[in-house]
């Protein structure tokens, strides 16, 4: 949506493997994680992570549980910032834009990079004011622009039809399935760059999960997408790049072909085959 | 035998046996607790049966005197011989024991005590005449006796002499005694409501009148409009006291005649009287009518006669008025301290500190807040109050004299402990996943926890709010330093501007049954009135803490959180 920002090509050599490089020349950069170290205390979770994620794609983080894929996720829209001891070095850009640095408004970046997280979290108020909430915290108060909003989101994550009726019943009425296009749709409604998706249909019975991943579909002509998911064929059938993370390392990054059918790694094949993780 | 009881045992049901029984003994002690207020309390205002008898008791040299006595039967009791013959009546020492009873003679302003213990062997000739009339009076207490003789302006309108009967005298005396009761209502109104608040602007004219003074304002213009407000003010009352005048002349018109036990004649004023029945020529209908009549006058009344008598609705009124105010200081102060404890102080060592402190504030004795609130709030706070803001009324203390505001923030202190506990428990409880969504949509953390956090955990700060005023209801010592009277000449609010009076002292039920119990002059009067009262003061905390409930149960209802 969002594009009026000034787009950069890759620098290719020092964020991926050269293969990759091949297919996101033509790409447009819209996250760069330049040499990210992260620390929860004394703990090392990420180490020398490099990353270009191209713009309007789906790129999915792979691997077993505690590899740091999620931690990954939530360096993008500064999460960790909320946890205690969390200590990081290096850089991540998002257009060009070093998100770390001091002047940064933390609360204006989040609005610019959606997070979706894996239990579905609606507030406990009616499904409008659900999808309003962004809207509100940024002072717009007219009730023709947010219905506007409110029904362009709705529209936008699937939901409207099944909720159009109901707007101001409670969220936590809604199936988990649907609470989760809830949050995807009060996610987009404050029109973001980056959503964030941290294993979005985890909590979700399979119907639940395949709605979610047509909206994935979707919803990739206009943002760009990152998607955690322990998951290997969501990820396959969902993204055009994956990036497999092992004990807090990049293990490999490319297009997702690539990744599930010849991967440069034997660490990636041993997971991706199933043998471990 | 050994194995199945090591069997019972293991089974877990001698567990499951002690719970229940937990359970079982602390509802009997609350029903018994209750039943007791309930049955020792009501049935003061029941309109007993009025009983004549003749009693003839022995005194301690042999000799027998008899009296007739009228009146109604309090309670029985069996007493040993010993401790008879102790208060002078010679009886036989060998018997186990004596019943004797507890008649309620009233008229007090003839026999001196209106309740006298009798040995129930010594009365006879026992009977119930319908025409004992049963009068309820401002003044000296119950009265029982027969009706003689109606008197209008000094001449007698119908007398049982000249042939009237007893009922025709009686229809006659109730169509007089509602008139009286009419005109003494409007007397009580014109003197509470309307000069009362004439004598209140008279001294805000005054307390005005003394400000320009003291500022030095006092140009003669301002006076000469002060003595205009006040001319007119005295206008008004001058009027309204000729009124009074009237009203009086017109209630005490009538005078009636009565004749009480051993036929001793007494004259008395129609207008002392506040009700009047015959108890003993009355279906149960009448009775309950007149048993809710009383009961409605105990909720609606002022008291009289040093609290034994009529109602204790101020008391009710400062009770609840106190802990509304108290709710309203403590509920904000306790969130945000809250607030800040759990969400933006850094949990250290000082936090825990002050966390273990807060918690150990929840067990300081409440005479020691009492304390506190007395030198801390009335004498330092209330001080400088009246210095700043009150100039004109000192010497005499405005703010800095026990009172209704003080009391209330004397209560939020003391229980600001435990809402600070449940609000943070409430804050702790609610899950990452919701802040994080908030967060994620760009709120600052205040937004989060203005819009999300704090309106979910509304219900534990309900919760917290409904133990403090469980506490601060029912809490008296402190309330006796720090505004509590026996007596308030009127409510805390009121159509006087400021309509209300933070600054006056106020009445509470926990102190009424205290004062009526302990303080009274009349021990066997006040007794049901102690029960009844604590009954009330029960009542009136349950009340409030079902609405705080009802309130809780709305919220959790609709912030009933995702599966946490």
């Amino acid at each position: 949506m969002n594009q009026q920002t000034e787009s950069k090509k890759v620098n290719i050599s020092t964020v991926v493997h050269k293969s990759t490089a091949e297919s996101l020349r033509t790409m447009e950069e819209c996250l760069a994680v330049k040499n990210l170290n992260l620390y929860y205390g004394d703990k090392q979770a990420l180490d020398e992570i490099n990353l270009s994620i191209p713009r309007q794609r789906v790129t999915a983080f792979i691997g077993p549980s505690g590899c740091g894929k999620s931690t990954l996720l939530r360096c993008f829209n500064r999460m960790n910032d909320l946890v205690d001891g969390c200590v990081i070095s290096g850089l991540i850009e998002i257009d060009g834009m070093d998100i770390y640095q001091k002047s940064i408004d933390v609360a204006d970046l989040r609005r610019r990079v959606g997070m979706v997280f894996q239990k579905p979290n609606p507030f406990p108020k009616t499904i409008y004011e659900n999808v309003a909430y962004g809207l509100r915290i940024q002072g717009v108060n007219k009730r023709r622009i947010i219905d506007e909003v409110v029904e362009k989101s709705l529209h936008a994550a699937a939901l409207w039809d099944e909720v159009k009726d109901r707007l101001h019943d409670s969220a936590l009425g809604l199936s988990g399935g649907q609470q989760q296009r809830l949050v995807i749709a009060r996610t987009i409604a404050v029109e973001p760059e980056v959503l964030l998706l941290d294993e979005p249909a985890s909590a979700l019975d399979p119907i639940s999960t395949l709605k979610i991943e047509e909206l994935i579909n979707q919803l990739k002509d206009d943002y760009t997408i990152v998607i955690v998911t322990h998951n290997m064929q969501q990820a396959a059938r969902v993204s055009d790049f994956t990036a497999f993370m092992y004990l807090g390392n990049m293990v490999e990054y490319d297009t997702t072909d690539k990744i599930f059918t010849n991967p440069a790694e034997k660490q990636t094949e041993d997971y991706i085959t199933g043998r471990y993780g | 035998m050994k194995q199945r009881f090591t069997r019972w045992m293991e089974s877990g049901s001698p567990w499951i046996w002690a719970n229940a029984g937990a359970v079982a003994i602390s509802l009997v002690m609350v029903v018994g607790l209750l039943m007791l207020l309930a049955i020792r309390g009501m049935v003061h205002f029941w309109p007993s049966d009025v009983m004549r008898a003749s009693y003839t008791v022995p005194n301690a040299s042999g000799e027998t005197q008899s009296v007739e006595i009228i009146g109604e039967l309090v309670e029985r009791e069996t007493v040993s011989a010993s401790q008879i013959i102790a208060s002078g009546i010679p009886v036989t020492e060998t018997s186990a024991g004596y019943e004797r009873t507890l008649v309620k003679l009233g008229n007090r302003d003839l026999t001196g005590a209106d309740f006298r213990w009798v040995l129930n062997d010594y009365i006879h000739d026992t009977d119930y005449p319908p025409d004992i009339i049963a009068l309820e009076r401002f003044e000296w207490g119950n009265f029982y006796g027969f009706l003689r003789e109606i008197k209008q302006d000094e001449d007698t309108i119908a007398s049982t002499l000249d042939g009237s009967s007893d009922d025709e005298l009686w229809q006659e005396f109730n169509q007089r005694l509602t008139r009286a009761l009419s005109i003494h209502e409007e007397i009580v109104s014109l003197e509470q409501a309307e000069i009362g608040s004439i004598n209140y602007e008279l001294e805000r004219l005054r307390l005005a009148q003394r400000r320009l003074e003291l500022n030095g304002n006092s140009t003669p213009q301002a006076l000469a409009d002060l003595d205009q407000q006040r001319n007119l003010l005295d206008q008004r009352y001058e009027q309204l006291q000729v009124g009074l005048v009237e009203l009086y002349n017109d209630v005490n018109r009538d005078r009636v005649v009565f004749e009480a036990a051993e036929g001793q004649q007494i004259e008395f004023e129609i207008a002392d009287i506040v009700r009047a029945y015959r108890p003993n020529e009355m279906g149960l209908v009448a009775k309950f009518a007149t048993y809710f009549s009383k009961l409605w006058e105990f909720l609606s009344d002022s008291p009289r006669e040093a609290n034994t008598e009529g109602g204790i609705y101020p008391a009710i009124f400062g009770t609840v008025m106190m802990v509304m105010l108290m709710s309203i200081f403590v509920t904000p102060f306790g969130v945000v301290a809250a607030v800040y404890l759990r969400e933006y102080a850094n949990q250290g060592f000082l936090t825990r500190t002050i966390r273990i402190a807060v918690n150990n504030l929840a067990g300081v004795p409440s005479i020691v807040y009492g304390v506190f609130g007395l030198g801390f709030f009335i004498y330092f706070v209330g001080a400088e109050i009246d210095q700043a803001l009150y100039p004109e009324v000192l010497p005499a203390p405005t703010f800095g004299t026990p009172g209704l505001l003080w009391a209330s923030l004397t209560l939020a202190l003391l229980t600001v402990p435990v809402v600070i506990v449940a609000t943070e428990e409430g804050l702790a409880r609610i899950p990452r996943s919701v802040r994080e969504g908030s967060l994620a949509l760009g709120a600052t953390k205040f937004e989060t926890l203005w819009r999300v956090v704090l309106p979910m955990a509304s219900p534990a700060m309900m919760t917290g709010l409904i133990l403090a005023v469980a506490r601060a209801a029912g809490e008296v010592a402190p309330l006796m330093l720090v505004g509590v009277v026996k007596l308030a000449p009127s409510l805390p609010l009121d159509g006087n501007y400021p309509y209300l009076h933070l600054d006056q002292k106020f009445m509470h039920l926990g102190f009424h049954i205290y004062d009526v119990g302990f303080q009274s002059p009349n021990v066997e009067a006040a007794r049901p009135l102690v029960y009844a009262t604590a009954l009330l003061l029960v009542a009136v905390i349950a009340v409030l803490n079902l609405s705080a409930v009802s309130v809780r149960n709305r919220l959790r209802e609709r912030y009933k959180s995702l599966d946490m």
